[in-house]
């Protein structure tokens, strides 16, 4: 039955590189330009014309594969890859075949192939009426786009569902976008996600017949587009039909599935060690200055924070994923010192201040020490939480500001703990209650509140409300 | 031993067409060429590893450092149907992959 | 006027150097005498050129088209220079290499009116050090040929009898250089083509180390196996210009140049050299004039002091088949860019974009080819990989470790350049096969990598030719370990020098009014 078919779903990255020029020429990236102001001979095929590698491209490589834990090859050799189309000028990509510079590697559950360097393609338009060629339909090829390197990452089928899929999609996002080697954006291109997709009956060891899910420029439509296959194929085979190998386009709008044209034949890429260019053997050199460039990237971290912070898993990811937040929750750390609790402080950096930041639109963050002094407040009950986030919103609104002296000139100074004078006020609540006494007294818990409402009206909500309850309990001897 | 189907296959993969007369040409020329070069199939070659470049050289790279492009008129001075800044062609009926 | 014609490069380049000849004068001459061009061995000269073209001529005035700064990729290279070891000389160049503004075809109608955007590297050294570029020579299609019949644009005919083929593919650089149209020429050799039409030219024709020289502006052919290399009337010739071209280019990452350069060379004898000869000689198919030449010339060696040594190269004979797939399969990637997008010849009229590619690509090729990219795009293709392409990789292998060996107990591996003389036009187009056999001594060294030189040896009849019939030039072939080009000219200068060829066949020489083009 569909339901008890697993999913089984890998991933094809393309990352196009931020270097300055091309993967095998001198000709300057830049986007948005008129077309084919950004071409050469070589980037245009001439006659005669050879490829010489992008160094930066390379070291940007050698920091992916790093970054995601990848074997990196001690040698390794680009291939040709042949085949026609107008946006691909030489009739050959330059890319790696069986000898790829990142080999096996790991990022967060899902194993890592391979990663490996290539070039992209041109850019192709198809044009309306007036560029019709006799009538018929032609494309414009603007070669400014070809040549950009590209780092391809593929995944081993480890992924078990479409969300899934996404959210580890969204991590190699951040992880890659923290190296500064690419732009790494969907919408515009710089990354694009392939999907493999198919499914099997649950505990099988044999994959069952793969499509290939392309086109989908969004974390939203990749993981729509992966359950749209999903439930094709599981439908297919419950009616008793196979999974045909083929190449798929989602469409988001429609929520349709498109078989991709396919040329007659199937591809015959022709692979063959590339003659003009020669082997890239990274020199401890480069190996070196690739690890010591790279930053703490988020599953580093994330596993940081849960084992050293004691964060909860979805703590430590959430702060993990953005670089700048965590700086700033592990300044508030340090600066709340031993004896306070990274939980809390995390739950105040993700949750109220980040509250406060948006409510008080393009204010920035205070400054961690008046945090932690807050936060310190808290816990010690000077303040009620509820006392916490009215300072925090004049911190917020200061920027940096003497905690204290803000408690002060608010009153929010909270009564609770030792005083006795809270002890007297809850004394008299209960005596001008005794109904409500009584209830409690035998076992109505709900009637507390009554006595706890009465207690804040007479502190004007200042004393704090656990030690009431307590108060409150002690005194009727329960 | 190349026979009229793998030729028009080949010839596809290569983008040529081939007339029949031509393609009948072709199976025999190939054949006779294959039939030479055969003989290196029977050599016993285990273990020997192919060369795929003569020149021991390794890590030859350039800086990523902007040189100028050509400018636009004459990167399509050669185009034989340049419009609107670029080249045109019939599209293509199929993905590239 | 003649007398300026006779002179060889060195000799021209020091008396203008020395002031003694104007370079006005002697570009002059040559512009003159390349339009006198009867062989159909040039495809464009400067001196036809018409006023609208960028004036490459001698007189030293024009810069190359295009306009603006130098660019690192060779656009708007400098004009040629006026001092130089080169200056005033124009040469020609095998119309494989790309000039900029200048008519480039690699003697294909799929190329007919292409004007490259940017000069090869070769060239632009050339012209660096003071050359002219004195016309595009004919060639056999994209290198792809022994005897220049394979051309777009029409055979091309050998000045010693033109009746006959003077060899290819750098065919046209051959016959301008003998037949007394240049005074040198530039030509390329994948698998022969420039020794082998040296050879039935009876010129000199020097294929450098893989990497000595730039490939950057050459129109691939094979692109592990091709390589830049002159033509010339003697050795010293050849000395001058592998030095002016060869180094390391940054625009090509497999060029390593030629480690400290490249002198003249200066000697007269061979003692302490050893020339080893391989056994398998015995048993190659070869006429017996050219196997008689090649007999004198070991005995000449010999008489200079030379040692003799047998060697081995057990899989020099598998050279032929390991070529025909390695250079068609590499050939067939090459040449896929030409498909009518971006340059070129593109036939419309078909609007669907695989009808375009086929019909411009069919109508644009020639026979030869057209079989070569199928007989390499099969090679490649998913089943016959490892068969072929893999197979024939493993054999280059083998035969460059054949080659170190023999270098370890030689200094030198001698064989004839071609197996025949040249023969007549027409007379070995029927069969491939029998045109790809032209190569058998020649293949050998360009898979190793490994430098090579032909030297013309002698003259001898052809193969069953009636007595009395005209001789014909043959060569002979040194070839030396990988770098050791100054080894090998100097040898090759010897040689040269004991073999006195220019003299022994006189009038028959047609660079010297004999029988002058």
């Amino acid at each position: 039955m569909p339901e008890e078919l697993e999913a089984v779903i890998g991933l094809e990255i393309h990352v196009q590189l931020s270097t300055r020029t091309k993967m095998f020429c001198g000709c300057e990236l830049s986007f948005g330009d008129e077309p084919n102001v950004h071409t050469c001979p070589i980037c245009l095929a001439h006659p005669g014309v050879l490829p010489v590698p992008n160094e930066e491209a390379i070291r940007y490589a050698l920091k992916i594969g790093m970054a995601l834990g990848c074997e990196i090859a001690p040698r390794s050799i680009f291939h040709r890859k042949n085949y026609f189309y107008p946006d691909n000028p030489k009739a050959y990509q330059i890319s790696q075949y069986d000898i790829p510079i990142c080999g096996e590697g790991k990022l967060g559950d899902i194993r890592i192939t391979r990663a490996h360097l290539e070039e992209d393609a041109a850019k192709t338009i198809h044009v309306g009426e007036s560029g019709r060629i006799h009538g018929s339909a032609a494309s414009l090829v603007d070669f400014n786009r070809g040549g950009t390197p590209l780092v391809e990452i593929v995944t081993e089928p480890d992924l078990r569902g479409a969300a899934e899929a996404a959210e580890w999609a969204r991590l190699l996002r951040e992880t890659v976008r923290q190296l500064g080697v690419s732009d790494v954006n969907m919408e515009e291109g710089s990354l694009r996600v392939d999907a493999n997709v198919s499914v099997r009956p649950a505990g099988q060891a044999e994959l069952g017949t793969k499509t290939e899910l392309k086109n989908m420029n969004s974390f939203r439509f990749l993981q729509r587009g992966i359950e749209a296959e999903l439930a094709r194929q599981r439908e297919l085979i419950g009616a008793g039909g196979t999974v045909e190998q083929e190449t798929l386009h989602f469409d988001p709008a429609s929520g349709e599935l498109t078989s991709l044209r396919s040329k007659e034949e199937a591809h015959d890429y022709r692979y063959f060690p590339e003659p003009d260019l020669v082997a890239i053997a990274p020199t401890e050199a480069m190996l070196a200055e690739a690890r010591d460039s790279l930053p703490e990237l988020p599953a580093a971290r994330t596993a940081r924070y849960e084992a050293e912070l004691g964060l909860d898993q979805a703590q430590a990811r959430l702060l993990a994923g953005d670089p700048e937040q965590a700086a700033y929750f592990e300044a508030v750390v340090a600066a709340v010192g031993a004896g306070g609790e990274p939980r809390v402080v995390a739950n105040w950096v993700t949750g109220d201040l980040t509250a406060a930041l948006r409510a008080a639109e393009g204010a920035d963050r205070p400054a961690p020490q008046p945090l932690a002094d807050l936060i310190g407040a808290v816990a010690a009950k000077t303040i009620s939480h509820a006392g916490g986030k009215q300072v925090l919103a004049i911190l917020v609104a200061e920027g940096d500001a003497d905690v204290a002296a803000i408690i002060e000139r608010e009153g929010l100074a909270q009564i609770g703990g030792d005083d006795d004078e809270l002890a007297g006020i809850v004394a008299a609540a209960i005596e001008s209650d005794p109904a409500a006494a009584e209830q409690i007294r035998s076992g109505n818990g709900k009637a507390i509140g009554a006595i706890v409402g009465a207690v804040m009206r007479e502190t004007k909500g200042r004393a704090d409300g656990g030690e009431v309850n307590r108060l409150i309990r002690e005194q009727l001897g329960l | 031993m190349i026979d009229r189907e793998q030729v028009l296959h080949v010839a596809r993969l290569s983008r040529l067409r081939l007339d029949e007369a031509e393609v009948e040409t072709m199976a025999g020329e190939l054949s006779g060429i294959l039939g030479h070069v055969d003989r290196i199939r029977g050599l016993d070659l285990e273990g020997v590893e192919p060369t795929s470049h003569v020149v021991q050289l390794e890590n030859v790279l350039r800086a990523d450092v902007p040189w100028q492009s050509m400018p636009p008129a004459v990167a399509l001075a050669s185009a034989p149907e340049p419009f609107d800044g670029a080249f045109r062609v019939p599209s293509p009926q199929h993905d590239a992959d | 006027m003649a007398d300026l014609l006779d002179l060889t490069v060195a000799e021209a380049a020091g008396k203008i150097a020395a002031g003694e000849i104007s370079a006005a004068e002697y570009g002059g001459a040559w512009r003159a005498a390349s339009a006198t061009d009867e062989l159909n061995a040039y495809l464009w000269t400067a001196a036809g050129a018409d006023s609208l073209e960028p004036d490459w001529n001698g007189d030293g005035e024009s810069a190359p088209a295009g306009e603006g700064e130098a660019t690192p990729y060779g656009a708007n290279a400098p004009a040629p220079a006026d001092a130089g070891p080169l200056a005033g000389v124009p040469i020609a160049i095998k119309d494989i290499f790309t000039t900029q503004g200048i008519p480039t075809t690699a003697g294909s109608r799929i190329l007919a009116g292409y004007r490259p955007p940017y000069t090869a590297t070769a060239v632009r050294k050339l012209t660096a050090a003071g050359a002219r570029v004195l016309g595009k020579t004919n060639m056999d299609e994209f290198a792809m040929g022994s005897s220049n019949e394979n051309s777009g644009y029409g055979p091309v005919l050998n000045p010693w009898d033109r009746g006959r083929v003077p060899g290819g593919s750098s065919g046209g650089s051959a016959a301008v250089v003998a037949g007394g149209l240049a005074p040198a020429a530039l030509g390329t050799d994948t698998g022969g083509s420039i020794r082998q039409p040296a050879a039935l030219c009876g010129i000199v024709g020097l294929k450098p180390t893989y990497g000595a020289i730039s490939r950057f502006g050459m129109i691939a052919f094979a692109s592990s196996l091709d390589q830049c290399g002159p033509l010339t009337r003697d050795v010293t010739d050849a000395a001058l210009l592998l030095g002016v071209m060869q180094g390391v280019d940054p625009l090509d990452s497999t060029s390593v140049g030629i480690a400290g350069g490249i002198a003249l060379p200066s000697r007269e004898d061979l003692a302490g050299l050893r020339f080893g000869i391989p056994r398998e000689l015995g048993e190659a198919t070869l006429d017996a004039g050219v196997r008689a030449v090649f007999a004198a010339t070991v005995a000449r060696i010999e008489e200079l002091g030379g040692q003799i040594v047998e060697i081995t190269l057990p899989h020099a004979e598998h050279g032929i088949s390991a070529y025909y797939v390695i250079a068609p399969a590499e050939a067939s990637s090459n040449l896929a860019r030409f498909d009518g997008v971006r340059y070129g010849l593109r036939e419309a009229g078909d609007e669907d974009l695989i009808e375009m590619y086929e019909t411009t690509r069919s109508r644009g090729f020639g026979p030869e080819v057209k079989r070569r990219i199928m007989l390499g795009t099969y090679a490649l293709s998913s089943g016959y990989y490892d068969a072929y392409y893999g197979q024939a990789q493993k054999v280059r292998t083998r035969i460059a470790q054949d080659f170190d060996t023999a270098f370890a107990a030689v200094d030198f591996v001698i064989t004839p350049t071609s197996p025949s003389v040249a023969f007549e036009l027409g007379a070995k187009t029927a069969d491939p096969l029998a045109m790809y056999m032209n190569d058998f001594f020649t293949v050998p060294m360009s898979l190793a990598g490994i430098p090579a030189i032909a030297l013309p040896a002698g003259l001898a009849a052809p193969e069953g030719a009636a007595e009395g019939a005209p001789r014909l030039p043959v060569g002979f072939q040194i070839a030396a370990p990988a770098f050791a080009e100054q080894k090998l000219l100097e040898a090759a200068h010897a040689l040269e020098g004991a073999l006195g060829f220019e003299a022994a066949a006189g009038d028959a020489i047609p660079w010297k009014g004999g029988a002058r083009a």
